[in-house]
C-alpha cells in the first residue's frame, strides 16, 4: 500500500478538521481528492507529509509507520506541490528545480549527472526550460506554479501529492502536466493523490475518487461508482447532471445557474 | 517556446570565486590603509612592519609607531571589521529564516534588548566599567531572544517550528516595551544620560584587543554553523511546509540558526553599541551581485560587512574633522539607500 490511514483525527484547537478518517491507497493509481472548501483536504495532505501531527490515528507510508521515517527518507518517498508557493527570494528557475534533488545530494556534494538529468527532464515536462535562468520572482503565478511542479517532479518520488497544483494553470498546461503525471502512474507504478476543485478534470484523469465532507470521508471508489448527481448533492449541496460524455470519453458534470440546493444549505453549520 | 540552446548562462556579474577573493583583497587593503590614517600618519610600509612585529618581535619599526598601530588602531580596526562581519552575516540568516529580504537583527528586538541591558548597567553602576556594560547588554539581548521565541512559539502545531510572522510581531512588541524602558532609564539617569545616548548611537572608540578576541571566538564558530546549514536555509526560504517535504528538519534548524544569529548580534552590539543597517544593506547588496544562494551569500556578506563597517569607522575616525558616532553615520548613509532599495523592490514586483 502507498498509504494506509487508520482512524485519523486532527483539530485546530477545539474544532475538529479531520475526524476518524480511514482509507488505503494502492500503488499505481491516480487518486482524486474532492470536497468543498474547508472540508479538510489540505489538512489531510499536511498530515500525510508530517507537516502536522495527528491528534489520533496512524498513517503508514509504503507499509512503514510515517513517524519512523527520517526526514530524508520521507522526502525520497513523498513529494508535495503545495497550493500557494511561497517565493521571497529571486532564485533562478533551474536552481529552484535543483532543490527538488536535495534529499539525494550530500551536504557538501555537487549534483551528479543523474541529478542534472532529473532536473532537465522535470523542467521539460513542466515546460519551464525556456526560462531556466530567469529569477523565479519575475514569473507570473501560473509559471511559478509550473516551476514548483517541476521541483516536485525532479524529486522523483514514488508518491506525489498535488494540492490544487493545476489551479492557476491554463488548460493546455493543466492537461499536459496531469498527463505526464498520469504516465508516471501507468508506466512506473507511482501513486498520485491530487486535490481538485474541477470535478470534470478529476473525472478525466483519476482512477479513484475520494470525496470528503466536513472532515470525514463521504465516499470513495472508481469514477464510475462515486460520481453521480446524488453524491455531488450530498457533498456540495448543488444540483448537477452527471452524464457519460462522448467527446471526453468520461463521466462529466453539468451545472446550472439555479442549481443551489436550498434545503441542504440551511442544514450547514 | 523553449529555446534549443538553453545552457548558455545569462551570467550577469562575476563568478563567486572572483567576488570572494576580490572582497578579501579589498578587506586586507582597507585594513592597511585604515591603520595608516589618523592623527599620526603612518606609511603603508611601516604599517606592514608594525603588523609583522606581532609575529617576529625584532622588526625594524620604532616603538612609537608600533604602539600606535598595535595597541591603538588595530584593536579598533579588528573590532569594526568583526562587528560588521557578524552583523551582516547574521542579518543574512535572519532574512532567510524570517522569509523577508527586508528584515535584519533589529527586527527581532535583539538590539533593543542589548540597549536596555546596557542602559540598566549605566544607571545602576554609574562608575561604569568596561565589563559591566557589555555583560549586561549581552544578558539583555539573550533574555529578549528567549521572550521573543517564547511569544512566537506557542500556538504552533506539527513539527513545532516558529512562524516568521509571529517572530516579527513578537519582536516589534518586545522592542516597543524595551524602548519605553530605555526612555524611563534615561529619565532616571541624570548626568549619566549622555553615556546612555552615546552608547545607543554606537561607537568603537573604546575597542580593545579583548573585544576583538571575544568577537572572533563567537563569529568564527557561528559562521561555521551557518555555512553548515546554508543549503537547508535556501530551502527554508520557500516556507516550512515546502522545506519539510524536501527533508529539511525546519523546526530544529530554525532554532539553531536563530539562536546562533542572535548570539552573534548580541555579542556585536555589546561591544559596539547599536549600529543599524549593516545587517540589512550588506546581504541585500550581495544578493544583487551574487544571487540569493546562501552558500555564496553568507561568506560574501561576512567579508563585505567587515569592509563596509571598517570603511565607515575609518571615515568617522580619520577623515571627518571631528568624530561622529558610527551608528549615526551608518543610519545617515544606510537609511536613504535602504529606502531606495525598498521602493525599488516593490516597484519591480508590480505593486
Amino acid at each position: 500500500m502507498a498509504f494506509t490511514v487508520e482512524n485519523l483525527s486532527f483539530a485546530y484547537g477545539a474544532a475538529p478538521v479531520v475526524s476518524g478518517l480511514s482509507f488505503t491507497l494502492e500503488p499505481g493509481l491516480f487518486y482524486g481528492l474532492l470536497g468543498p472548501n474547508g472540508c479538510g483536504k489540505t489538512t489531510l495532505l499536511d498530515l500525510l507529509v508530517r507537516y502536522r501531527k495527528p491528534a489520533q490515528g496512524q498513517i503508514r507510508l509504503c507499509d512503514k509507520p510515517l513517524e519512523r521515517y527520517s526526514n530524508r527518507d520521507q522526502a525520497r518517498t513523498v513529494a508535495l506541490v503545495a497550493q500557494n508557493p511561497e517565493i521571497h527570494f529571486p532564485y533562478r528557475v533551474k536552481d529552484l528545480v535543483m532543490m527538488g534533488r536535495h534529499p539525494y545530494i550530500g551536504r557538501f556534494s555537487s549534483p551528479t549527472v543523474q541529478d542534472l538529468n532529473a532536473v532537465n527532464q522535470a523542467m521539460d515536462l513542466a515546460d519551464v526550460t525556456g526560462f531556466a535562468h530567469v529569477p523565479v520572482t519575475e514569473l507570473s503565478g501560473g509559471e511559478r506554479q509550473r516551476v514548483m511542479f517541476a521541483r516536485a517532479l525532479a524529486q522523483d518520488t514514488p508518491v506525489l501529492l498535488l494540492d490544487e497544483a493545476t489551479s492557476n494553470l491554463d488548460i493546455r498546461h493543466s492537461l499536459s502536466l496531469l498527463d505526464s503525471v498520469r504516465a508516471g502512474v501507468a508506466e512506473q507504478g507511482k501513486t498520485v493523490i491530487s486535490v481538485f476543485h474541477d470535478i470534470n478534470l478529476a473525472a478525466l484523469f483519476c482512477d479513484r475518487l475520494l470525496l470528503m465532507s466536513r472532515g470525514k470521508l463521504h465516499s470513495q471508489g472508481t469514477v464510475e461508482d462515486v460520481l453521480n448527481a446524488e453524491t455531488i448533492r450530498e457533498v456540495y449541496a448543488v444540483e448537477v447532471l452527471v452524464q457519460d460524455e462522448p467527446f471526453s470519453g468520461s463521466k462529466q458534470v453539468f451545472y446550472r445557474r439555479d442549481g443551489l440546493d436550498p434545503e441542504k444549505e440551511a442544514l450547514r453549520p | 517556446m523553449a529555446t534549443d540552446k538553453p545552457r548558455a548562462r545569462t551570467g550577469k556579474g562575476l563568478g563567486f570565486g572572483w567576488l570572494l577573493s576580490g572582497s578579501c583583497l579589498a578587506l586586507v587593503f582597507l585594513v592597511m590603509v585604515s591603520a595608516g590614517l589618523g592623527y599620526i600618519r603612518i606609511t603603508m610600509a611601516d604599517v606592514a612592519r608594525a603588523i609583522f612585529s606581532l609575529v617576529s618581535p625584532d622588526s625594524m619599526v620604532s616603538e612609537e609607531i608600533r604602539a600606535v598601530i598595535v595597541d591603538v588602531r588595530l584593536p579598533r580596526i579588528l573590532a569594526s571589521v568583526l562587528v560588521g562581519a557578524g552583523l551582516a552575516v547574521s542579518g543574512a540568516v535572519f532574512q532567510g529564516i524570517l522569509l523577508n529580504p527586508l528584515s535584519d537583527p533589529y527586527t527581532l528586538g535583539i538590539s533593543a534588548g542589548a540597549a536596555f541591558g546596557a542602559a540598566v548597567a549605566i544607571v545602576l553602576a554609574p562608575g561604569f566599567s568596561q565589563v559591566s556594560i557589555p555583560l549586561s547588554a549581552f544578558a539583555g539581548a539573550s533574555a529578549t531572544l528567549f521572550v521573543v521565541i517564547f511569544l512566537a512559539g506557542s500556538g504552533r502545531e506539527g513539527r513545532g517550528g516558529l512562524s516568521s510572522s509571529n517572530l516579527i510581531l513578537s519582536g516589534i512588541m518586545v522592542s516597543a516595551i524595551l524602548a519605553a524602558g530605555i526612555s524611563f532609564l534615561k529619565y532616571l539617569a541624570d548626568e549619566q544620560v549622555s553615556v546612555i545616548v552615546f552608547w545607543l548611537m554606537g561607537s568603537f572608540t573604546s575597542a580593545a584587543w579583548s573585544h576583538a578576541l571575544v568577537l572572533l571566538s563567537v563569529i568564527v564558530p557561528g559562521f561555521v554553523v551557518f555555512f553548515y546549514y546554508a543549503r537547508d536555509l535556501n530551502l527554508m526560504t520557500f516556507g516550512e511546509r515546502s522545506a519539510g517535504t524536501l527533508g529539511v528538519d525546519t523546526g530544529k534548524i530554525t532554532v539553531i540558526l536563530l539562536v546562533t544569529a542572535s548570539f552573534i548580534t548580541a555579542v556585536c552590539v555589546s561591544v559596539s553599541g547599536i549600529i543599524g543597517f549593516v545587517g540589512l544593506l550588506v546581504p541585500h547588496m550581495v544578493r544583487l551581485m551574487a544571487g540569493p544562494d546562501n552558500r555564496k551569500l553568507l561568506p560574501l556578506s561576512l567579508v563585505l560587512g567587515g569592509v563596509l563597517l571598517l570603511a565607515a569607522d575609518t571615515v568617522t575616525r580619520a577623515v571627518l574633522p571631528s568624530e561622529i558616532p558610527i551608528g549615526v553615520l551608518t543610519a545617515l548613509i544606510g537609511g536613504p539607500v535602504f529606502c531606495y532599495l525598498f521602493k525599488r523592490s516593490h516597484m519591480t514586483k508590480g505593486g
